[in-house]
């Protein structure tokens, strides 16, 4: 075989529906082969914490659609024209959603981001946490699971370099 | 075409992109050059996943068929 494919991403936020591509994207690039660099920054050093514990966001999301995870088909088919407004400012909003999103998620066979994220781990993807982050958020590398390297913005541009995909999540 | 000989089995359905492939790659990987895995899911991206996978790892598609929503696909580890 000839020099593997290499995929080089930016992981920057960490709410539960950003935090999918990443992991989604490096864990199926190492099972084609790939050779993939994970550079987490800002929001999205929160991935690498032992206990993850991303949330999605309504407030400011209108695209979010609004369906309940039960029920007959129709009923989980519907769109519940819920005014972001609301979505965002009521109390306890943010936590229903996040676990109505989950809840969909493992109804329909997706892996957890845990899962997604031990995966790669397993097969060999790299993982880096941006030290300055890390220092604003006054996060240790000790917060994060094992097999995490520390690096800045040279670190991931070398590898960047070349990489035959580079993307910005 | 002869489908019915295969050496391994892996079953996906119910599970959603990526874990068919994340599956089926980890499964391969314990087979031996030569040999056939059947792998049958429901994900309905399976079909241009599984034959965008084995064009890239190089392992062949021998086949793949769908009767009443399951996806049945023969992979020969190359």
């Amino acid at each position: 075989m000839s020099e593997p494919k290499k995929m080089a991403l930016i992981a920057s936020q960490g709410t539960l529906d950003w935090a999918y591509p990443p992991f989604i994207l490096a864990s199926t690039a190492a099972a084609m082969d790939m050779e993939v660099q994970i550079f987490f920054t800002f929001y999205g050093l929160t991935l690498l914490k032992k206990e993850i514990n991303a949330k999605v966001a309504p407030q400011a999301n209108p695209s979010m659609p609004m369906k309940m995870p039960f029920g007959p088909k129709g009923f989980q088919s519907i769109d519940w024209p819920m005014p972001n407004i609301l979505m965002g400012n009521v109390p306890g909003f943010e936590t229903m959603a996040t676990s109505l999103m989950k809840k969909t998620f493992k109804n329909k066979g997706v892996a957890t981001i845990e899962e997604l994220r031990e995966i790669c781990l397993e097969s060999g993807v790299k993982f880096i946490g941006c030290q300055m982050t890390m220092d604003v958020f006054g996060f240790e590398i000790d917060d994060f699971i094992d097999g995490v390297d520390v690096g800045g913005a040279a670190t991931f541009l070398e590898f960047a370099a070349e990489a035959d995909i580079q993307l910005f999540i | 075409m002869n489908n019915n000989k295969y050496d391994q089995e892996l079953d996906c359905k119910g599970l959603n992109c990526p874990l068919p492939i994340l599956k089926t790659k980890k499964k391969v990987d314990t087979m031996e050059t030569g040999q056939v895995l059947k792998m049958e899911a429901t994900d309905p991206g399976s079909i241009s996943d599984m034959n965008a996978w084995t064009r890239r790892t190089g392992n062949e598609l021998v086949s793949h068929s769908e009767d009443s929503g399951i996806y049945t696909f023969f992979i020969k580890k190359s």
